[in-house]
């Protein structure tokens, strides 16, 4: 299989008509990597009303239900947030691609979605806990270790699930962890953010954009990436970039989200200023780390991705703590490592 | 990946990749008579690899991944090669098949009609589902059951039958050797002899058949038979069925029809002949 | 306090022998409903107080026990299920 997989997905999405060349064995390459990035539904959405192979038609036929399904069960999810929500007067916005289906984007459009992310005021976080524990949620994991560094640390109460409906919501207040070294200002996001018809709010578009570059380049080791890469480009194509550096700046994340157009433009033809179009010496490896997915779906070059997984951890923590928290974690919870002897 | 095997059961295409050969050399020869995938191009892709790269030689194990994977599935060690990789594109039917209603079932089919036989692991659907195969039945699956969503048919998946302990001595008196896969000894599921669909069922797998009876079998009790009521029926079936909510509406009309439409029994039975006897009496 | 149902083209309503199964389009979930849950559901397509329900219900369905406390226990039930908004 060739190292150049993954670029046969992108190209794809790129350009849908290139797919009438393909032969069987490219379409089952360009379908198993499509799957593996979580990217299957957007690709069949691209390609609606193209000719292709009687067999693939009904693979893609599949995955455009599929994300409809996913759509339908992210919209009730959020509508029972809102239900659950609504006495406390609070706003709360809708992040991700619950949000980008919510307010009817492209970036929503076949999308494959997850859990439900909200974003809500730090300073009433401890009501909406309360509510959402009232209305049925409970928490996912016991380990009160993992529960303290969360509450203290992270941009996000620990994960919560319903018990009768057995789906995840994530409640976050603000979009990168405390102990980063960015601090976005969350306030601003909330201030910023768009009522839509059914009381929910989704982020303004330049900060939708600023909180995909967050979480694809300043939160996590890039696995997933071109999924969110993807996200980037239908905003950036939907809203432009008019403001956007400003906006970025605001936040500290202009470094981020540039990068991440830069790399929009490369590997999926968004348009940006000819001015942003700068090289960059890292953005390669980015590339690369990208694009680590093969024909059979397995993520490949294990170097890349071990580097940009040690990054992930740095950036979310002072070394310091990193070193605690690998220690804790390695050794057991307090209760356990007595046992161990 | 080193080895590769591409197959269509019903209307399923899987494409196997292999860190070993032997799996693979297994699978194309109980397969041997299976058409492959439509167009070239496989509905799913399933890996059988090693846990760890020096697992490829050392205490050689086989980890299952493919389009669908289950994160806490353990390995199996190489000589059970065969029974990951059936496990493998079951869990591909299993969470991402939507074509029809899945129902965890066996059905046999005799003159355009079906017998559709509900139940888990140990109920007996799939030694259920080969003997009547011996007894002028065509056997249409052992592991799942099809349903149209607009036409309400039953559709085949004949995969190779799963076999397990007393049930492979019952039937290697009725089948010759030719038709059966390697022993498989002492896997989490016991013994287990793979079973290959006779040649009828193998050339009819593009053939549907109308439902005609819903049966939910019960194996090791004396004899009994017991109308089940739609509401009951609906229930067990979805339970039975990976993929009713994915379905949604789909899902839910088509199993309000099958239940609404077709009768449905409860059978108890001591043994196969007795179980043979009670759907001789039921099927007109 | 409101309580509004669906309107009718939002669920696929089958009665079945031990119960009524009932698709719930916005959520894709399937419930299994006894009475008086679906023809409370039936009745609330238009919003009532909960004493006009009992009303309605006992003129529409002759149901004999017009238990309050009851009555409120299963709009609860049919609140947290999703199916039924109180506002």
């Amino acid at each position: 299989m060739s190292r150049r997989d993954a670029e046969l997905l992108t190209r794809v999405l790129r350009e849908p008509d290139v797919a009438g060349m393909l032969g069987a064995d490219e379409w089952t390459t360009l379908l198993t990597v499509a799957r593996a990035e979580q990217l299957i539904g957007t690709l069949a959405c691209r390609l609606d009303g193209l000719p292709v192979p009687h067999a693939v038609s009904a693979i893609l036929t599949d995955a455009r239900a599929n994300a409809e399904e996913g759509r339908r069960q992210a919209l009730w999810e959020a509508e029972m947030a809102r239900r659950a929500l609504a006495p406390l007067g609070l706003p709360v916005v809708l992040l991700k691609g619950t949000a980008f289906v919510a307010a009817g984007l492209a970036a929503g459009q076949g999308r494959a979605i997850g859990d439900c992310d909200i974003l809500v005021p730090r300073e009433h976080i401890d009501a909406v806990e309360a509510a959402l524990l009232a209305a049925g949620w409970e928490w996912v994991k016991p380990d009160p270790y993992d529960d303290d560094y969360y509450r203290r640390w992270m941009h996000e109460l620990p994960p919560l699930i319903h018990r009768e409906r057995d789906r995840m919501i994530d409640v976050h207040h603000t979009i990168l962890p405390l102990t980063a070294r960015i601090a976005p200002d969350a306030a601003a996001l909330i201030e910023g953010s768009v009522v839509l018809e059914t009381g929910l709010r989704v982020l303004s578009p330049h900060d939708m954009i600023v909180h995909a570059a967050a979480h694809l380049l300043a939160d996590g080791d890039l696995a997933g990436g071109l999924r969110n890469l993807w996200d980037i480009h239908c905003l950036l194509g939907e809203f432009g970039v008019e403001g956007l550096c400003e906006r970025a700046q605001h936040h500290g994340l202009w470094p981020a989200v540039w990068r991440a157009a830069r790399l929009a433009n490369d590997l999926f033809g968004t348009t940006i200023p000819d001015g942003w179009r700068v090289r960059d010496s890292a953005d390669p490896l980015y590339r690369r780390r990208l694009l680590a997915r093969d024909g059979w779906g397995r993520q490949t070059r294990p170097l890349t991705r071990l580097g940009f997984y040690v990054r992930s951890h740095w950036l979310r923590m002072p070394p310091a703590m990193l070193a605690r928290h690998l220690w804790i974690k390695w050794r057991g919870s307090p209760a356990a490592s007595g046992r161990r002897g | 990946m080193r080895h590769r095997f591409d197959v269509r059961i019903g209307p399923a295409g899987f494409r196997v990749g292999s860190d070993w050969r032997a799996p693979v050399e297994q699978l194309a020869a109980l397969y041997s008579d299976y058409p492959k995938p439509e167009n070239g191009v496989p509905d799913f892709t399933v890996r059988l690899t090693a846990p760890r790269p020096w697992r490829r030689w050392l205490r050689p194990s086989v980890a299952i991944a493919g389009d669908y994977m289950l994160p806490e599935a353990a390995p199996l060690p190489l000589r059970h090669g065969l029974l990951a990789a059936e496990m493998a594109m079951n869990l591909q039917m299993a969470l991402g098949w939507r074509r029809h209603l899945l129902l965890h079932a066996s059905a046999v089919e005799k003159d355009g009609r079906a017998l559709v036989m509900s139940g888990e692991s140990g109920a007996g659907k799939s030694t259920l589902a080969a003997l009547l195969a011996t007894r002028g039945w065509r056997l249409m699956g052992d592991e799942f059951a099809l349903v149209h969503p607009r036409t309400g048919d039953v559709h085949a998946f004949p995969r190779l039958v799963s076999l397990k302990n007393e049930s492979v001595a019952a039937m290697a008196a009725e089948v010759g050797e030719a038709r059966w896969g390697p022993l498989l000894a002492g896997t989490p599921k016991g013994d287990i002899r793979h079973l290959v669909p006779g040649p009828a069922a193998i050339a009819a797998m593009d053939t549907p058949a109308r439902p005609m009876l819903l049966v939910f079998p019960r194996f090791g009790f004396a004899p009994a038979v017991r109308t089940v009521p739609p509401s009951e029926a609906f229930v067990r079936l979805t339970q039975a069925s990976t993929n009713y909510t994915a379905l949604a509406e789909d899902g839910f009309k088509a199993l309000h029809r099958l239940v609404a439409e077709v009768p449905s029994v409860a059978i108890d039975y001591p043994d196969g002949a007795a179980a043979l006897a009670l759907i001789d009496e039921l099927v007109p | 306090m409101i309580y509004r149902a669906p309107p009718p083209s939002a669920l696929l309503v089958e009665p079945l022998d031990a119960f009524t199964a009932v698709f719930h389009r916005p959520s894709g979930i399937t419930h299994l409903l006894v009475p008086p849950a679906p023809q409370i559901l039936a009745v609330l397509t238009e919003g009532l107080t909960r004493e006009a329900l009992m009303q309605r219900l006992a003129a529409e369905y002759d149901l004999a026990d017009a238990d309050p406390v009851a009555l409120a226990a299963r709009l609860e039930e049919l609140v947290d299920a999703g199916l039924i908004r109180a506002e």
